[in-house]
């Protein structure tokens, strides 16, 4: 078992105004390792990632990060971390080919003007890092890729710095069957080169096949967090969608 | 499902073959063709319908016009013509790039330039204090201009419609109903009227030429040293002799002797070289700076720019900033070439000529896609069609309808290669 997640949070809440959205959530990620959280419409995923990445700060409650505690404010906080995350709509410019996107807003240069054969390369890096075969194509336009692409691109970017932790909202959710599996490919690699990954997912073959903990979020509650491997199919949806599972789950 | 494998077989999952299949080695001439064949299929032209358009028009009005259009003098006259169009569409840009409009670009090239007349001849300033105060108002009205946009959120078209109208109270105040202000200044007056040395001419064509193939070689090199991805040489070859082509051919019209008298006059107008150092500058702060990459960024996506950290705000006030100074340093140029400021200077088709040339260029109206080059480009088929048209004595009305048809056609052009790939993404 690693010793420390690179990230922990316990007992954190977060209102909307009078809205309620996060009670009492608790969740970690640990290096190495990718952690499905789960949960229905509405239960609180997206806005516990953003309260991760410093787009909203949570209410109250432990936010540590490597056993420290801290407090992003903004994504740029979060950013210098060593956090990334990857949004439900990707946010790339399609006018811009893939290494001006992976670079966007952190672009090098020397002197006013860009370094852009120091940023082809490393984009080029890491790109054959994942294996993603781009050879000779990263220079393509946004415009032109297929969904899949434009997610590979998305989560590229997310590695290409020296990130600890990445969380991936709804990587899968507009594409095919051969896409996803390409996702989920890059999604396990990230892990495998010991970055800890968040991954937020509504499909169970999609959970099941690359997640090694699951955690269910259920009306804004963590409802349960556990090794993939100790739980079934039907347990996870049962989480999903009533908060408990047999033994799973708060007690009544 | 199987859920318990140990963690090393995880990747249950294949990597799916051919996603990235379309990938190439770089350099070789026919993938590279392959290349431009598809961004034209997917409707991104670049320059080619502007230079084609030229071409076609040139030959156009030739044939109609075969003694005047051609002749040395009308050369001459139509390069002058197309300068301050050109520089004020060149700030239409910046605003297009980011999918905004500035309406108001051609009365503010109208006030600076009355400011300047003003202070040339009422008060008596050298003509760098008059420049340097016109430029200064557009500065001003850029940024009021931009921050009404950027920060009251108020859409571009009406902060500048607002401002259309306004300038133009300004200007008439400052001139005085009806009137006009001379401007003698040598300097000013030097600009659009007076022509460089020929021998001057060469040398600086030459080493726009050298430094242009250089740049574009070396870069070449650099990136084939590296495993870059670059276009094959022969691609390099042919940008670098079209340039050649157009820059010499330029220098060696403008070169001959065009007056009818003994007299020689001859050499290029000192009003080129300033629109050449503008292109040069605002191609590079475009293509080069983190602040050119920043503003395509927001023209293209402006909330992802925005999660990426860049400011929006900053970049949106600083677009109709440059916008306006260079109107400012557009209406300069038409003072000069006028030798005087008139109420309604600027105002009429000016701003509807310098989008149009823009556009006609390929400058998208949707914002991310441009270029500084477009401005140059398109400001030479609007000065070519104004001039022909001139020259054949068509009437006033028609002159309109014409201008306006062609930047119809420019506009559905670039609505249609928009459409395009919209439908070629995923
Ligand atoms: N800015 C906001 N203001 C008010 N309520 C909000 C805000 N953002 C989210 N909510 C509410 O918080 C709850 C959780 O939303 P969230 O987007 O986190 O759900 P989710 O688990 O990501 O759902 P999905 O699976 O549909 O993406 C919802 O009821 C939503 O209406
Ligand atoms: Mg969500």
């Amino acid at each position: 078992m690693p010793a420390t997640p690179v990230l922990e949070l316990r007992g954190v809440d977060k209102s909307f105004g009078p809205v309620k959205v996060l009670h009492d959530v608790s969740f970690t990620a640990h290096a190495g390792e990718v952690t499905a959280l789960v949960g229905d419409n509405g239960a609180g995923k997206t806005t516990l990632v953003k309260g991760i990445g410093g787009v909203h700060a949570f209410d109250r409650g432990v936010y540590r990060f490597d056993g420290r505690p801290v407090r992003p404010r903004s994504p740029r906080d979060a950013a210098a971390l060593g956090i990334e995350i990857v949004h439900q709509d990707l946010a790339l410019c399609e006018n811009l080919d893939i290494v001006e996107n992976m670079f966007l807003g952190r672009e090098r240069s020397h002197g006013i003007a860009l370094d852009e054969a120091a940023m082809e390369e490393a984009a080029a890096a890491t790109l054959s890092r994942l294996s993603v075969r781009t050879v000779g194509s990263v220079r393509r336009r946004v415009s032109e890729l297929s969904g899949g692409q434009r997610q590979t691109v998305a989560i590229a970017r997310a590695a290409l710095w020296d990130s600890r932790l990445v969380v991936l909202d709804e990587p899968s959710a507009a594409l095919g069957v051969a896409q996803t599996q390409q996702v989920l490919e890059l999604v396990r690699r990230l892990a495998d080169r010991g970055l800890a990954v968040v991954l937020i997912s509504h499909n169970m073959n999609d959970v099941f096949a690359v997640s090694d903990r699951v955690a269910a979020l259920y009306l804004g509650r963590t409802v349960a967090q556990v090794r993939t491997a100790d739980v079934t199919h039907r347990q996870v949806v049962e989480l999903i969608t009533s908060g408990r599972s047999g033994d799973l789950g708060p007690r009544a | 499902m199987s859920t318990d494998l140990p963690k090393s077989e995880k990747p249950a999952v294949k990597f799916a073959a051919g996603d990235f299949a379309g990938d190439r080695p770089p350099g070789d001439m026919r993938s590279a063709a392959l290349d431009a064949w598809q961004r034209v299929r997917s409707g991104d032209l670049g320059a080619t319908p502007a230079i084609l358009g030229l071409l076609g028009l040139i030959v156009l009005f030739t044939a109609l016009r075969p003694e005047t259009f051609l002749s040395k003098g009308n050369i001459a006259n139509l390069f002058t013509q197309a300068l301050p169009i050109t520089i004020l569409a060149m700030g239409l840009v910046f605003v297009l790039l980011l999918g905004e409009i500035d309406l108001s670009a051609g009365v503010a090239s109208g006030v600076c330039a009355a400011v300047m007349a003003k202070l040339l001849v009422d008060a008596g300033q050298p003509w760098y204090v008059a420049v340097l105060a016109a430029v200064a108002v557009g500065i001003v009205i850029g940024t009021a201009l931009g921050a009404f946009v950027a920060l009251v959120r108020i859409p571009s078209f009406v902060v500048s419609l607002a401002l259309f109208l306004g300038l133009q109270g300004i200007t008439l105040r400052l001139i005085g109903e009806g009137g006009t202000v001379p401007v003698r200044d040598d300097v000013i007056n030097a600009l659009a009227n007076k022509n460089m040395p020929v021998g001057l001419g060469w040398a600086l064509a030459a080493a726009v030429i050298v430094g242009y193939a250089a740049t574009e070689f070396l870069r070449w090199r650099g990136q084939h040293a590296r495993g870059l991805a670059a276009r094959p040489i022969q691609f390099v070859g042919a940008r670098v002799g079209v340039v050649t082509l157009a820059v010499l051919g330029g220098t060696y019209l403008l070169s001959q002797d065009r007056a009818p008298g003994p007299i020689v006059l001859a050499g290029v107008p000192w009003g080129v070289l300033l629109v050449a150092v503008l292109l040069i500058i605002c191609t590079f702060v475009l293509g080069r700076t983190r602040y050119g990459r920043h503003v395509y960024a927001v023209g293209g996506n402006a909330e992802a720019a925005r999660r990426a950290g860049i400011n929006v705000t900053r970049i949106r006030v600083s677009v109709f900033m440059i916008a306006s100074t260079l109107a400012a340093i557009s209406g300069i140029v038409a003072a000069s070439r006028l030798s005087s400021v008139a109420t309604n200077s600027g105002a009429g088709n000016t701003l509807l000529y310098a989008v149009g040339a823009a556009v006609i260029g390929g400058t998208s109206l949707f914002g991310g896609r441009g270029k500084a080059r477009d401005a140059v480009l398109g400001g030479l088929v609007i000065a070519v069609i104004d001039n022909g048209l001139g020259l054949l004595g068509t009437k006033a009305y028609l002159n309109f309808l014409i201008t306006g048809v062609v930047l119809l056609l420019a506009a559905s052009i670039d609505a249609t290669a928009r459409r395009r790939r919209s439908e070629m993404g995923r």
